[in-house]
């Protein structure tokens, strides 16, 4: 039984969910960051010919998360592609894969930095961002907030973080917060990640957050502080 | 036997020399054309004996063009070496141009060689690989008569051999009338150098000439003044000895088994060093320059001793070392006589040495690594077939240099012994592997690195294919390292990135022998600054240390289990295993003693295994999972060279039904894809065979969005292709090196039917030094999560789950979930994290 953890941001309630994915059950929305589909194929086509399956299997975690949860919309939060040939490139399988995954939702393409056009041949709609009610949904995180009553949601970072346990440090993909703003881990198989101790996550968290890393059935929760220009547990 | 020619004999004479036998003999086998292994200790002019034949034949008749190639498995040794040549060249007025050629050469120089290249010339594996991928390696090679291999027994079995090993092959189709010659310490098994040195991978092609025998070594054990400790590795108790027998002696060498403990022993002798004795320090984690400026220093004889790892083992000769100390066990009696051979390079005189055993079991693998010495025994193991990684760069880098057929390349690369027996089947998977990755789905057609004309010859696609190549050229592959610049300052060297991101700001650690304040994380390095508070932490280098060797374990049980030789013991050690007997009882040389007791509220399982910590580490990840299985709850495992010891919830039940020899078969495949050793080695093979960048430090952090880890390539192909070529290359290396799966099934075998299982009402004495070892593992499966969440509820409990922002998060931080124990769970496969979580949805 997975566990999800209620997280409270601008008076809505959303829900993190182990799989990596965020749920915005008033709206019936499932919302995803950095799948990097195509990552494989962008290295091969550069001399380095990774094991092609990496889309497959990004699509496999992200039809389990849809699988589960059932959204009415999927709002995917940018660098869905590794580049903007990436749609391209999806082989028949597996674009006959996500066509059947999206079908019947409404989908909204967030733009990242890796994909800045829209995927041809791929239902829903492309945007720069979006507001809806008090949330911002965006690609890279950092934009100004009005004062009170709104909230970011973003991608772009990675998140991963440590946990020192008696066995030494354990390293997860993780949901950051500090209630004002959100960063959501990747999805991508083969997307990586980077630690919260880098700079960009304390310029994004002046103050500090919490982390939620991914645990195989819940989240493993801790507050991060602000050091010497690093977030640190 | 051939005399020298005149020129010669007079230089000899001039200096008071008569050639040795040796060296006449290879001078005979040059003029036969044949090929050649010389076995012969350090000190008998062995190098000499290399290049002999070559400068008598550039005497006799003087010729342009290339006409010896020496290989080396060190830059300085190259270097030092053209160095030492020019004495004889110059006094015997030889007309002969010798250079270098490494990693090291500017780009002038190597311009200037390939239009008028030196009549000798000195290289690394790695720069004879770059030279062969040239479009004009015909042209250059084509008139090579001789190509010298120094430190053969050193190359021999490892990727760095089977490299060379494969170059040689391809100067014998250049250059088909060269022969080889090859120079080599006293070896184990020299009929499988012979092979690996031949042309034709027959080892009656290559003719053996031994050199005489040295005088023998002269090796005393050195313990601490007070009480001998009961574990550890490190010797820091014997720094006072240690001082002064660098102060007794000329010039010492302080061996140690790794980087850590090298930075320790130092700091801890300098804390003697009352008479400011210049002692330096020497590891692979220091920077080049200032392992050069150490190694000139000790040539120059400024030096009184250096404390030195593996680093050492091989390089050039410092005439005036007159004592090796090796602080901690030797683990290897092969190693051990190398070691002890840098000290006093002169044959007549005997090599003095001090062993300092840290602990001791360390005092027993002294004494036997002694009887093993006097007996004239030898060990190591015989070299392994070639890896496949290796022939993925070989491949690609002689698709560079010209077209070549499959039918042909197969053909040469099957001469080379580490590939003698190579089927056809793997050449051709890893031939398409460098094509296009191989994979069974195919999509990759049109990113091809290869291609092939009408008549199957294979090309190179581009300019780009070559360049990437001479990037990732080499065998050599470094876990992440990131440098450490002292602020304002040079940089000290490199650590691993992992030990650098478990450090705050402010942290002490020692490093290049000082204590250095963490600061910050510059750019592409980590700044520090001298001088932290505190305890400082020491660096460790994930794999550094070698296990013990199966002639010294077998020893070293036969020891234990004789009483009558206990005499070479000193009276602690006699004592403290008396005492075992009494408490327990003593591990005999057959079969395998087990004993289980109680402590701390959980239950330990030791068992004497002497296999190796490798080999006992691949036993308690197998034994563990067994015991999952039987319900016996284990908890983790702490793995040493001599015994393995696993703790558990529940009492184990019986040793025979845990330690049977089916426990290889079952379990092992899951274990290994499982394993972190897998992990890593996967990650070599792939940077090896081209799939991956090669790490250049400094460079991957600040593109790493851009780079993909390993170990998420490692998921998603055994997810979807385990069988695929690099996965078989994976696995068969662990189960061969890295996870000894050989030295388990020979400890499984050797206890079937002779367990005997003691149950303790308390620790046994000889348990103690096992359990107070570092490196415990916890076991997998469960545990990653158990571990998680305990660690997550202590910060919670610490922080009283404030968040660091003012403002609270408005819920709970996750739904009630208690950590549970690791062992209440049942097992289940995979220990590593997934996020496909397949269990997850079963409702």
């Amino acid at each position: 039984m997975t566990s999800l953890a209620p997280l409270h941001m601008a008076g809505e309630r959303l829900m993190l969910c182990p799989m990596g994915v965020l749920l915005w059950p008033a709206r019936r929305s499932l919302i995803a960051a950095d799948l990097h589909l195509e990552k494989g194929s962008h290295f091969a086509a550069r001399g380095r010919p990774l094991p092609p399956y990496d889309t497959r299997a990004t699509l496999e975690r992200f039809s389990l998360a849809l699988r589960r949860h059932d959204p009415r919309r999927v709002i995917l939060l940018g660098d869905s592609f590794h580049d903007a040939g990436g749609a391209a490139r999806l082989a028949p399988d597996d674009l006959a894969l996500l066509r059947r995954l999206l079908k019947g939702r409404e989908v909204v393409w967030v733009l990242g930095n890796h994909d800045p056009a829209p995927p041809e041949g791929l239902p829903g709609a492309a945007v720069e961002a979006l507001a809806e009610g008090p949330l911002r949904f965006r690609h890279i995180g950092g934009q100004p907030l009005a004062r009170q009553g709104e909230a970011e949601i973003s991608g772009h970072l990675h998140p991963k973080a440590r946990l020192l346990t008696r066995a030494g440090p354990l390293t997860r993909p993780c949901f950051v917060s500090d209630g004002r703003r959100l960063v959501l881990p990747a999805l991508g198989a083969y997307a990586g990640g980077l630690d919260l101790a880098d700079g960009a996550f304390a310029a994004l968290f002046p103050r500090g957050a919490r982390a939620f890393l991914l645990g195989e059935e819940r989240l493993y929760s801790l507050p991060v502080a602000p050091h010497r220009g690093a977030l640190s547990a | 036997m051939t005399a020298l020619p005149p020129p010669f004999a007079r230089w000899f004479a001039a200096r008071g020399w008569t050639p040795r036998p040796h060296q006449l003999a290879m001078l005979e086998a040059a003029r036969q054309g044949r090929s050649a292994l010389l076995i012969a200790p350090t000190g008998g002019g062995k190098t000499l004996a290399g290049f002999l034949p070559s400068l008598v034949a550039l005497q006799e008749q003087p010729r342009e063009g290339l006409h010896t190639l020496y290989v080396s498995p060190l830059k300085a040794l190259a270097v030092d070496i053209a160095r030492n040549l020019l004495a004889p060249v110059q006094e015997i007025g030889l007309d002969i141009r010798i250079e270098t050629r490494t990693g090291d050469t500017p780009a002038n120089r190597r311009a200037r060689q390939r239009a008028r290249p030196p009549q000798i010339l000195l290289t690394t594996p790695e720069s004879l690989l770059l030279l062969l991928s040239l479009p004009e390696a015909a042209a250059l090679f084509a008139g090579l008569e001789a190509v010298v291999v120094d430190e053969a027994h050193a190359l021999a079995g490892t990727k760095r051999g089977d490299q060379l090993a494969l170059g040689l092959a391809r100067l014998s189709r250049l250059a088909p009338a060269s022969r080889r010659f090859g120079l080599s310490a006293t070896v184990n098994h020299p009929e499988a150098l012979r092979a690996w040195l031949s042309p034709s991978a027959r080892a009656e092609e290559v003719a053996l000439i031994r050199g005489e025998a040295g005088a023998a070594p002269r090796i005393a054990v050195q313990l601490p003044a007070g009480r001998l400790p009961w574990g550890g590795h490190m010797g820091l108790a014997s720094a006072p000895e240690i001082m002064a027998a660098i102060a007794a002696a000329r010039v010492s060498i302080v061996f140690v088994n790794t980087r850590a403990q090298a930075e320790l022993m130092f700091a801890a002798l300098w804390k003697l060093n009352e008479q400011a004795l210049p002692i330096a320090l020497h590891h692979g984690s220091l920077t080049v320059e200032q392992r050069r400026k150490v190694e000139a220093a000790m040539a120059e004889g400024r030096l009184r001793a250096v404390v030195a790892t593996s680093s050492l083992d091989l390089g050039i000769d410092w005439g005036d070392v007159d004592q090796v100390i090796q602080v901690g066990a030797p683990k290897g009696v092969s190693r051990l006589l190398q070691r002890v051979g840098r000290a006093n390079h002169r044959m007549e005189e005997p090599s003095r040495a001090l062993l300092v055993p840290a602990n001791r079991f360390e005092v027993i693998e002294c004494a036997a690594a002694l009887e093993s010495i006097a007996a004239g025994e030898l060990d190591g193991e015989p070299p392994r077939p070639g890896a496949l990684d290796v022939l993925a760069q070989h491949i690609l880098a002689m698709a560079c240099h010209a077209p070549f057929h499959p039918d042909a390349l197969y053909d040469e690369v099957t001469r080379a012994a580490p590939y003698a027996a190579l089927s056809r089947r793997d050449f051709d998977d890893v031939l398409r592997f460098v094509e296009d990755g191989g994979y069974a789905l195919r999509g990759y057609e049109r990113f091809r690195r290869l291609f092939r004309d009408a008549e199957g010859r294979v090309h190179v696609r581009g300019p780009a294919v070559a360049r990437q190549l001479r990037l990732n050229l080499g065998t050599i592959v470094e876990a992440p390292l990131m440098k450490v610049k002292l602020r304002g300052g040079p940089v000290l060297g490199e650590v691993e990135e992992w030990f650098l991101s478990t450090l705050r700001p402010g942290d002490a650690f020692l490093f290049a022998g000082q204590v250095l304040r963490f600061e910050r994380i510059a750019g592409t390095a980590a700044e520090v600054t001298r001088g932290g508070e505190g305890d400082p932490r020491v660096p460790a280098y994930a794999g550094s240390r070698m296990p013990l060797s199966t002639h010294l374990a077998a020893r070293v049980r036969a020891i234990l289990a004789d009483p009558r030789r206990w005499r070479a013991l000193p009276p602690s050690v006699r004592e403290w295993l008396r005492l075992q007997a009494e408490a327990s009882e003593l591990p005999r040389a057959d079969g395998l003693l087990v004993e289980s007791f109680p402590r701390g509220g959980r239950w330990f399982l030791v068992a004497y295994g002497f296999e190796g910590r490798l080999a006992h580490h691949s036993l308690g990840m197998l034994a563990t999972k067994r015991m999952e299985r039987l319900g016996w709850g284990p908890l983790g495992y702490v793995a040493s060279d001599y015994a393995l010891i696993v703790w558990s919830a529940f009492e184990p039940g019986d040793a025979e039904a845990l330690f049977a020899e089916d426990l290889l078969g079952e379990e092992l495949e899951d274990w290994i894809a499982e394993s972190s050793v897998l992990r890593r080695s996967f990650r070599h093979i792939a940077t090896i065979a081209g799939l991956i960048e090669k790490h250049h430090p400094g460079v991957e952090r600040s593109s790493r969005q851009m780079s993909v880890s390993a170990d998420l390539i490692y998921d998603v192909l055994r997810r979807h292709e385990p069988d695929h070529v690099l996965l078989r290359a994976t696995r068969a290396e662990a189960a061969r090196g890295l996870t000894d799966v050989g030295r388990v099934g020979a400890l499984l075998a050797r206890a079937r039917g002779r367990i005997t299982h003691r149950r303790l009402a308390r620790v046994s004495p000889l348990a103690v030094p096992v359990l107070i070892e570092e490196g415990r593992e916890w076991v997998a499966g469960r545990a990653a999560e158990a571990l998680l969440a305990e660690a997550a509820a202590l910060v919670e409990e610490a922080t009283g789950g404030r968040e660091a922002f003012e403002e609270p998060l408005l819920a709970a931080p996750a739904e009630e979930a208690p950590a549970r124990p690791a062992a209440a769970k049942a097992p289940r496969r995979g220990g590593r994290f997934r996020r496909s979580l397949p269990r997850a949805l079963g409702r």
